[in-house]
């Protein structure tokens, strides 16, 4: 499985835009013709003006400091702020479909879901639906956990961020 | 006050002061069209090719200093400007281009001359509308204006579906009301360099030994030559002025050291090569001046100053960099130089002159009854047009020649595509430049291939009374390529002959409406360089027969150090002796 959340080699960004119709082309296309990879992106409106948009874009592939300006050039693009992961409030959530070869594992499930403070959002003979919302590397360690139990299909939103306080 | 959508963009555009309007009517523009008739709106040039039209903006706007305005219809015309669209953005030329767009409700279908014109041009502009209720068209025009001229220039396209400009359709009903001031958070251009910044560039440049104020386009876009040159004069610092640059700083002046980069001149190149600061002055170390990057300049600490925070540190990491107006920042450094002198930099100065004395800029002359020398072609071009002659120059030989042979002494006098690299840029860029300043002689210096791609603007320069003139140097080769086979394929030339038998390029140019003159002989050249410069009724072709072989020198090769430099051949045999 693919762990999405090397958090030491990426950096984390979070900009503040006018959401404005094609603004995440706008930053999409930007990334892609300046050979930036993006590890994920999360965006939506915080108010009818702005949008808050977070993107984990891969270390290597660029100097932080061009992403950063880049990024400001766009006239759409109010602010940028580094996140460091110590200090700002990070989290991702993840959706699981699981199919069990036993239903009689549904109870080890729920317990390791306890564990995590993630839910069960539903169950269904040996199906199950849950979902967890925490730091990036607490949700590989929740699917590492699950692996076992065969996932079927899920669905990481990618790591929202505002800075700490 | 109540109007329709197509009527508010031509009041938009006479709101923003603006002239004239170069541009071609289509399917989805043609309300905008038809709201002119009887006289509304700015003078249209009506152009043969969308792409002249988008040249002719960029000719217009680099040499009035006011942007220029492109306007054509959707699909196909909508692509046929992507190419002045990127020229534009890559030289940072303000324009402002109009797209007609198919109906609001027809986007996404497939519409007949649709295509998604924002986002076909989101990378080659600075930013781009797409416009869907009418009553924003008078802020959108306001905005747009304001972000093509503010901060680092560039294009911004609006595109507008054909339901919010047509009269007949009442989707297109709208309240005017004048634009607002831009409430952008997102775009806020600094201007001043913060005053540490100034201060410790200030000292690098009092304590340098062998300075070099590397002088760039931006300059000129922040309308900055005289403080260049007071700089310069002030800290006695020899200038280079980069190609986009040309023209900042008077050729005549004996601290300006020419153009450097692949085909500039010895004493710039290595002067740059060998200095121990360089004030890098909104120009952006594109690969064409430095040459290999990892040996570019290597004893140099840098001063970076640009009003893209961008280009900072992007190519070069600077030891000072500094963001802000190229004007604003050289005038706060003048500011902080105060009395203080710079160091002793006689050691240099006789450096830099026994280079300039070794290696000038130079060229063989003709044997006779051989073809032009194109140099000697530039040079009397130069000599017998007036002062304030604004040239414009296609992409090739000619380009580079025409930048080390005319002498510039004044800012604004000079068009070229730097960054792109367009052929067939010069004869639409001359007519955006003549239109705006028609009591200028404006000279577009071409070549036979680039001649070939936009020479049909010719047309409009006949029809609309706008009187360029045109040096061809006929080369018969697409002779930048040529000297590239030459010189790294080994001479295997492929596709590069031009030499016909077709076109004849003085019939082609007398069919258009001009007076053409074809000239093989350097005796005649100066009475057709004098008859030209005396026909200011309709625009002029000089076609010169110059020599197939000539290259262009010195030379940096792609991928080497500018140390590397190579002069032209009997400048290496005297210094073999």
């Amino acid at each position: 499985m693919i762990k999405r959340s090397q958090l030491t080699q990426t950096h984390t960004i979070a900009a503040l835009v006018e959401n404005k119709a094609g603004v995440l082309a706008r930053v999409a296309g930007l990334f892609a013709r300046r050979g930036f990879n993006i590890e994920s992106l999360a965006v939506a409106p915080t108010d009818e003006r702005f949008s808050r948009i977070t993107i984990v874009v891969d270390a290597e592939s660029a100097p932080l400091d061009q992403i950063k300006k880049q990024l400001d050039k766009l006239i759409d693009v109010v602010d940028i702020t580094e996140l460091s992961i110590e200090d700002s409030a990070l989290r991702e959530m993840v959706l699981v479909r699981l199919e069990l070869d036993d239903e009689a594992k549904v109870a080890d499930v729920e317990a390791l879901v306890e564990g995590f403070s993630g839910s069960v959002i539903r169950v269904r003979g040996a199906h199950m639906m849950l979902s967890l919302s925490s730091r990036p590397d607490d949700l590989d360690r929740f699917l590492d956990k699950l692996q076992p139990y065969g996932i079927t299909a899920l669905q990481r939103t990618g790591a929202i961020a505002i800075p700490g306080i | 006050m109540q109007m329709d959508g197509g009527t508010a963009l031509l009041k938009a555009l006479e709101f923003e002061g603006v002239e004239v309007v170069f541009g071609y009517p289509g399917g989805a523009i043609m309300p905008v069209y038809d709201s002119m008739v009887g006289g509304a709106g700015p003078r249209h040039v009506l152009v043969r090719h969308e792409q002249g039209a988008g040249h002719m903006a960029s000719g217009y706007a680099h040499a009035t200093g006011k942007p220029g305005v492109v306007m054509v219809t959707s699909g196909p015309a909508a692509t046929n400007i992507v190419t002045p669209l990127a020229d534009a953005y890559l030289d940072s030329v303000p324009i402002v281009a109009i797209t007609g767009q198919v109906p609001y409700g027809l986007i996404g279908t497939d519409a007949f001359q649709e295509t998604d014109t924002t986002g076909i041009t989101m990378s080659i502009t600075k930013h781009n509308y797409l416009v869907s209720d009418p009553n924003d068209i008078p802020q959108v025009v306001h905005e747009a204006f304001h972000i093509a001229t503010h901060g680092r220039p560039g294009p911004v396209l609006i595109d507008l579906p054909k339901n919010i400009t047509d009269a007949r359709n009442p989707q297109s009903a709208m309240t005017w009301a004048d634009p607002i001031a831009v409430d952008l958070p997102g775009f806020k251009p600094v201007l001043d360099g913060k005053p540490e910044d100034i201060t410790a560039a200030v000292e690098l440049m009092l304590a340098a030994k062998r300075p070099v104020l590397y002088a760039g386009g931006g300059i000129l876009k922040a309308r900055g030559a005289d403080e260049l040159r007071a700089l310069a004069e002030k800290l006695n610092i020899p200038v280079v002025t980069t190609l986009m640059a040309r023209g900042a700083m008077p050729d005549s002046h004996e601290l300006n050291l020419g153009m450097p980069g692949m085909h500039g001149n010895y004493t710039a190149v290595m002067a740059m090569q060998e200095a121990d600061l360089l004030i890098a002055m909104g120009s952006r170390f594109d690969d064409r001046v430095t040459g290999r990057l990892d040996s570019f300049a290597p004893d140099a600490k840098v001063v970076h100053v640009d009003i893209d925070p961008a280009e900072l540190g992007k190519i070069r990491t600077p030891d000072v960099a500094i963001r802000g107006d190229a004007k604003r920042v050289m005038g706060q450094m003048l500011e902080e130089i105060g009395g203080s002198a710079p160091a002793d930099h006689q050691a240099w100065r006789s450096t830099l002159s026994g280079w300039q004395e070794n290696y000038p800029l130079a060229y063989e002359d003709a044997e006779p009854g051989a073809k032009l020398k194109p140099q000697m072609v530039l040079e009397r071009l130069h000599a017998l047009s007036p002062e304030d002659t604004i040239v414009a120059s296609g992409v090739g030989q000619h380009q580079m020649w025409a930048s080390q042979y005319w002498k510039f002494e004044k800012p604004y006098t000079w068009l070229n595509s730097g960054g792109l690299g367009t052929m067939g840029y010069s004869i639409p860029a001359a007519i955006g430049a003549k239109a705006g300043m028609p009591d200028q002689t404006v000279w577009a210096v071409d070549g036979d291939g680039c001649f070939q791609m936009t020479c049909q603007e010719l047309i409009t320069a006949a029809v609309e009374g706008i009187p360029i003139k045109v040096a061809l140097l006929n080369n018969t080769y697409l002779g930048m390529v040529r000297q590239w086979q030459e010189m790294f394929y080994d001479n295997r030339l492929s596709e590069v002959d031009l030499s016909g038998p077709v076109p004849d390029y003085i019939k082609m140019s007398e069919a258009m409406g001009c007076v053409a003159i074809r000239v093989e002989d350097p005796d005649e050249v100066d009475a057709a360089i004098e008859r030209a410069n005396g026909i200011n009724d309709r625009p002029v072709v000089i076609e010169f027969l110059t020599e197939p072989g000539e290259n262009v020198y010195p030379m940096v090769p792609g991928g080497k150090s500018n140390s590397d430099v190579v002069v032209p051949p009997f400048q290496q045999k005297e210094t073999a002796k």
